[in-house]
C-alpha cells in the first residue's frame, strides 16, 4: 500500500506527463473514419502529431483550429465552425471528436454551445457525428484525457434509452489507453474463445496495428464505428480495462443500464485469472485448453525468471494504470522498486504494492533510481537510463526509438509471459562476473578503510 | 503583448527580406504567412519554431512557461547534436496548473528558475513564453529581468506564443532575443582575422560537423555558430566576428541583417547542400573574409581545398552515378532544401519529378528555375494521392520528404527517405552529399520493395489492388477537387 507523494517543485525537469488533449485525439482515432481536431493553436496539434508519428510510425489525422492570438482573445466560434467545414469538405469523416486545449479554457470558449449552434447552422451535416470535451493542458494528465474523451463518446452517442432486449453474447470493452493495438488484439481472441462477441470503444487496433489499408484515407484506417457505440447500448455487459475507464463504464451503465466489471489490471498471473473467470461465468463455458496451456506456461516463466527479476531494483516511471499493472506484476515475481513516479491522481496510486510513489517527474525517477537496476518507462527515460548505467526496458507513449511499439504486448497469460522474459533477459545480460577481489574487504565497514588508504603496492 | 505586436510588425519589415520589400505597406502588415486554415493547417507554431532556433545552443537552460503540452509532448524530440553539454536535451517547464491560471504564473517561474539555477547552474537560462501564460499576462520580463539579477545568471525572454504565428516567425522571434539580449553582451578572449558567424545552422544529426574539419584546415574560426553545438558565450560574443554566412534561408535573416547594420558584419546567404554549393560557401566565406582584412592568400588555399574535396567526393560518388543516373525523384520539403537539395540529386545524375514550395519564398523558387530550368515542376500543395499518383505512374521512383508524409509512399510500397529535421543522417558538405547519394542507392535497391508489391497468394489472379483502384480514382475525370495538386504560380 503505498504513499502517494506529490513533487513539491517549481520546476518540472524531463517530463513524464504529456497534455490531455492528445490522450483525448488518441481516443478518437480509436474510432473508424475519425479526424481529431484539437481546438488551440497549431502547435498544440503539431507537437501531438509528431509525437504519435513517431511512436506508431502511422499517418496521423489530427486537425488544428489554428487559433491566431486575435481569434483566441475573441472567442473561437468562427474557427471551429470552420474547421468543422472544412474538414468535412476535404476528408468526408464520420466523426469529428473536438477536444479543447489550454489557451481555448483560459478564453473559456464553450465548445459545447459552439457544436449546438455549428448543429443548427448546418443542417447538411446531420450524418457525420461530433463529439466535443473539455480537455485543459493544465490539468490531468494524458491518460485523463482519454478518459473524458470515452465518456463524452458514450455521453454523445449512446441513446439513452434502456433496451428492451440484451444481447447477452456481445460484450463492451473499454480499453484504457495504456493498452496499445497489440493488447487489444490479445484481448480480443481471449474473449472470443468464449464464444462472446467483443465491442472495443475505442479500438487502436483496428486504425494504428500497422496495417496496408485498403484505400487512402485522410481519416483513420479503421477503429469502431459510431453504430459500435450505440450497439453498445444492447449488450450484455461491459468489461473496463484500467481505473481511468470507470467513468465511462459508470455513464454507459446510467444511460443505457448495461452492467460493468472492472479491471485494473490484465496483466499478472491472478489478474489474468481473474479475468478468465469472468470470461467463463458470462458465457457459460468451460476454459478453454488454449488458456489453461497458456496459464501454465506463464507459471513456468514466472518460476524462471523470479531468478532474475527478484530482489532486483526497480524504477518505473509510468500513467498510474500501466504503473499498476507493471509494478504489481513484476512484484508478484520478487522485484523490489526503489523508485515509482506517475503522472495524475488516481485511485490504483495508493494500492501500489510499493512503499511510496511520487506524482512527478523523470527528474525524481532518476533521483530514487541511484542503485536501480532497471528502468522501465517512456522513451524519454533514455537520457536517465545512459547516466545511471541501466539498461530501459520501454512501454508507454511515446515509444520513439523502437520498433514495434503498437505490437507490445503485455496483457493475459501470453503477454505477461513475453514481458517477463524481456525483462528477465536484460537483467540476466547484466550479471556481474565474479573478480578476484570481490570479497576482499567487502565489509561495509570495511569500504571507508579502503578508500581512505589506497594499497599502493597493488599498483 | 504590445511588445510583441511590434516585434512582430519589425520581424515583418525585414528590409534583408526581398519578398517582404516587393510588399506595399498594407500587405506587409499582414505578415509573410498566409491567414492559417482552421480544419486545413499543418506545421508548427511560432513556439515550436523559437525552440528550434535556439535549443542547439548546449549548454543554457531551456524553460517553457506553459502547460504541460508545449514541453511535456514535445522534448527531446530534435536531432542537433552537441560536442559538449547536453543540458539543451534536459526539459525544464512550469507545467503551468489551474491554480498558475487563477493567480498568475510569475512567481511559480521565478521559483523555477531558482531551483535550475542551484541544481544546474547554467550559464543563462531561457525562458519561453507560451499562448497560456500570454493570455493571463505572465510578465516574464520582468521575472527575467529580476532573477537575472537575484540569481547573476543570464535569464533571457523569449516571446514566442504559438498564436502569434507559424514555425518561420518563431525562427525570428527566437533571434530578436537573441539581438536585443544576449548578442554583444560578451567579449571574446581574442579575435583573428579568420572568425566567422555561422547563422541558421543548427547541427542536426552533427552537419556542422562535416564543415567544420575543413574550416578548421583553412585556419577559419567559427567563432559563434547560431545555434547549432554552440555555447552561450559564443553567441554573446558573436558581434565581434569579421562575416557571417546564413544558412537556412529566411529563418534567421534578421538576425544576420541587424548584425550586420548594427556590427558591419558583412554576410551573405549560402547552403551546404550540394558539392557545388559547398564549395561556393567556402569561396564567398574566404572572399568576405578578404575583404575585411585577411590575407588574401586564403582564396588560394580555399581553392585547393575546393578541388581537392570536390575530386574526393565525385570519386566516391562515381560507384552510385550509373545506377542512380535517370532516376526521378519527388521533393516534398520545404524553404531551402527545395532547391539546395536539387542541385545535390542532378549531381549525382538524378532527375526531378517535381519539388513542392510551398515554404519557399519568390528567390527560393527563382532558384529551382534557374537549376532545373523554367518548365519546373513546382507545386505549392501536393495531396497523398496526388504524390502517389506520381510515384504509381513512374513519373517518380522515390519520394524524399519529411517524416509526416512518409507514409503516402510506405503504404503504397514505394521507396522513401528522410530529408526532414528529425532525420539520423547527415548530408551537409562533401561527406553528406556522398552519404546521401548512397542513402538513395540504399534505398531504391532494397529488394524489399519486390517482396511487398507481391500480392497474398489467396488473391485472385487479375484482381485489382488497392493501389490500382486509388489510381483509377485519381486520373477519373470525376476524381475529387482536393486530387490534384496546385501548381504553383
Amino acid at each position: 500500500m503505498a504513499q502517494v507523494v506529490k513533487s513539491a517543485k517549481a520546476c518540472t525537469v524531463n517530463p513524464l506527463k504529456m497534455s490531455q488533449p492528445i490522450g483525448g485525439a488518441l481516443a478518437f482515432m480509436g474510432m473508424r473514419g475519425a479526424m481529431p481536431l484539437l481546438h488551440g493553436s497549431q502547435g498544440c496539434t503539431s507537437f501531438g502529431l509528431v509525437l504519435f508519428v513517431r511512436h506508431f510510425r502511422e499517418a496521423i489525422p489530427l486537425q488544428t483550429t489554428a487559433m491566431s492570438e486575435v481569434a483566441t482573445v475573441l472567442g473561437g466560434y468562427e474557427n471551429v465552425e470552420q474547421a468543422v467545414l472544412n474538414i468535412v469538405k476535404k476528408t468526408s469523416p464520420e466523426i469529428i471528436g473536438i477536444c479543447s486545449t489550454g489557451v481555448t479554457e483560459v478564453k473559456g470558449d464553450d465548445l459545447k454551445g459552439f457544436v449546438a449552434t455549428i448543429r443548427q447552422r448546418h443542417p447538411e451535416l446531420a450524418n457525420v457525428a461530433i463529439v466535443q470535451c473539455s480537455t485543459p493542458d493544465f490539468a490531468g494528465a494524458f491518460e485523463d484525457g482519454w478518459t473524458k474523451a470515452v465518456t463524452a463518446l458514450i455521453e454523445q452517442v449512446v441513446p439513452e434509452v434502456e433496451p428492451v432486449r440484451r444481447d447477452a453474447t456481445r460484450v463492451n470493452v473499454l480499453p484504457g489507453c495504456h493498452l496499445t493495438p497489440g493488447d487489444i488484439d490479445e484481448l480480443r481472441d481471449m474473449i472470443e474463445a468464449f464464444g462472446l462477441a467483443p465491442n472495443f470503444v475505442p479500438d487502436l487496433s483496428g486504425s494504428l496495428d500497422g496495417h496496408i489499408p485498403e484505400d487512402f484515407t485522410p481519416t483513420t484506417l479503421g477503429g469502431a464505428g459510431c453504430e459500435e457505440v450505440r450497439a453498445m447500448a444492447t449488450a450484455g455487459a461491459t468489461i473496463a480495462i484500467g481505473a481511468q475507464m470507470r467513468g465511462p463504464a459508470e455513464a454507459l451503465e446510467k444511460r443505457a443500464g448495461v452492467p460493468f466489471r472492472l479491471f485494473e489490471r490484465v496483466s499478472g498471473l491472478s489478474a489474468c485469472d481473474e479475468l478468465i473467470m469472468h470470461l467463463a461465468q458470462l458465457s457459460g463455458r468451460e476454459v478453454p485448453v488454449k488458456y489453461r496451456r497458456q496459464r501454465g506456461q506463464l507459471v513456468d516463466a514466472m518460476l524462471d525468471a523470479h531468478f532474475h527479476i527478484g530482489g532486483r531494483k526497480f524504477a518505473i516511471g509510468a500513467e498510474p494504470d500501466l504503473l499498476f499493472a507493471l509494478v504489481s506484476t513484476l512484484r508478484e515475481v520478487g522485484a523490489e522498486i526503489v523508485s515509482a513516479v506517475t503522472t495524475t491522481s488516481s485511485p490504483v496510486l495508493e494500492k501500489l504494492p510499493c512503499e511510496s510513489v511520487t506524482i512527478g517527474d523523470l527528474e525524481d525517477l532518476e533521483a530514487g533510481a541511484a542503485d536501480a537496476d532497471i528502468l522501465i518507462t517512456h522513451s524519454h527515460g533514455r537520457q536517465a537510463a545512459e547516466r545511471l548505467h541501466v539498461p530501459h526496458y520501454r512501454i508507454g507513449i511515446p515509444m520513439f526509438d523502437a520498433l514495434g511499439a503498437g505490437h507490445l504486448v503485455t496483457v493475459g497469460y501470453r503477454g505477461t509471459r513475453d514481458m517477463l522474459f524481456a525483462i528477465g533477459n536484460m537483467l540476466m545480460q547484466r550479471h556481474h562476473e565474479p573478480s578476484p577481489d570481490d570479497w576482499r574487504d567487502a565489509w561495509p565497514d570495511q569500504a571507508s578503510e579502503l578508500s581512505s588508504e589506497p594499497r599502493k603496492e597493488l599498483v | 503583448m504590445t511588445s510583441l505586436n511590434q516585434t512582430i510588425q519589425d520581424v515583418f519589415n525585414e528590409p534583408g527580406c526581398g519578398k517582404n520589400q516587393a510588399k506595399s505597406e498594407k500587405e506587409r502588415k499582414k505578415g509573410c504567412t498566409k491567414q492559417l486554415q482552421p480544419g486545413g493547417a499543418a506545421g508548427g507554431c511560432a513556439f515550436d519554431g523559437a525552440k528550434i532556433a535556439l535549443q542547439p545552443i548546449t549548454d543554457v537552460a531551456h524553460l517553457v512557461h506553459g502547460p504541460i503540452a508545449c514541453e511535456g509532448n514535445s522534448w527531446d524530440n530534435r536531432g542537433a547534436k552537441s560536442s559538449g553539454s547536453s543540458l539543451y536535451r534536459t526539459g525544464f517547464t512550469t507545467d503551468m496548473t489551474e491554480n498558475d491560471i487563477v493567480f498568475g504564473g510569475e512567481k511559480h517561474l521565478f521559483k523555477a528558475i531558482r531551483e535550475i539555477v542551484e541544481k544546474y547552474a547554467p550559464p543563462a537560462v531561457f525562458v519561453y513564453q507560451t499562448c497560456v501564460p500570454a493570455m493571463i499576462g505572465d510578465d516574464i520580463d520582468a521575472v527575467c529581468k529580476r532573477a537575472s539579477e537575484k540569481f547573476a545568471t543570464p535569464c533571457i525572454p523569449i516571446h514566442s506564443p504559438g498564436f502569434a504565428g507559424p514555425k518561420n516567425l518563431g525562427n525570428k522571434l527566437a533571434g530578436e532575443a537573441m539581438l536585443k539580449h544576449v548578442i554583444g553582451t560578451e567579449e571574446p578572449e581574442y579575435t583573428t582575422p579568420y572568425d566567422i558567424n555561422i547563422i541558421g545552422e543548427y547541427n542536426l544529426a552533427g552537419e556542422l560537423w562535416q564543415v567544420k574539419p575543413l574550416l578548421d584546415e583553412l585556419g577559419i574560426r567559427i567563432l559563434s555558430c547560431i545555434s547549432g553545438d554552440a555555447r552561450y558565450r559564443e553567441v554573446a560574443w558573436s558581434h565581434r566576428a569579421k562575416a557571417a554566412m546564413m544558412v537556412c534561408s529566411k529563418a534567421m535573416i534578421n538576425v544576420a541583417r541587424k548584425m550586420e547594420e548594427r556590427y558591419e558584419i558583412p554576410f551573405f546567404e549560402g547552403s551546404f547542400y550540394g558539392i557545388g554549393d559547398m564549395s561556393d560557401s567556402l569561396r564567398e566565406i574566404a572572399r568576405l573574409l578578404i575583404e575585411r582584412g585577411a590575407d588574401p592568400e586564403l582564396m588560394d588555399r580555399t581553392e585547393a581545398v575546393i578541388a581537392r574535396e570536390e575530386a574526393r567526393a565525385w570519386a566516391a560518388i562515381e560507384p552510385y552515378r550509373a545506377r542512380l543516373t535517370g532516376k526521378k525523384v519527388l521533393l516534398v520539403t520545404g524553404g531551402v532544401k527545395s532547391w539546395s537539395v536539387v542541385a545535390a540529386l542532378q549531381e549525382a545524375g538524378m532527375e526531378i519529378a517535381g519539388t513542392s514550395v510551398k515554404k519557399s519564398t519568390r528567390e527560393d523558387k527563382e532558384k529551382i528555375k534557374k537549376l532545373m530550368g523554367e518548365d519546373a515542376h513546382m507545386f505549392d500543395d501536393l495531396t497523398p494521392r496526388e504524390m502517389y499518383r506520381k510515384l504509381k505512374t513512374a513519373e517518380a521512383d522515390i519520394m524524399l520528404s519529411g517524416g509526416r508524409s512518409q507514409f503516402v509512399a510506405l503504404k503504397a510500397s514505394m521507396p522513401w527517405m528522410d530529408i526532414n529535421q528529425e532525420r539520423h543522417a547527415a548530408f551537409a558538405g562533401y561527406h553528406g552529399m556522398v552519404e546521401m547519394v548512397k542513402e538513395i542507392d540504399r534505398t531504391l535497391s532494397n529488394p524489399v520493395w519486390q517482396e511487398v508489391r507481391r500480392p497474398a497468394p489467396w488473391e485472385g489472379a487479375g484482381a485489382a489492388s488497392w493501389q490500382d483502384r486509388a489510381l483509377s480514382e485519381c486520373v477519373s475525370p470525376h476524381s475529387p477537387p482536393t486530387a490534384t495538386g496546385r501548381e504553383a504560380a
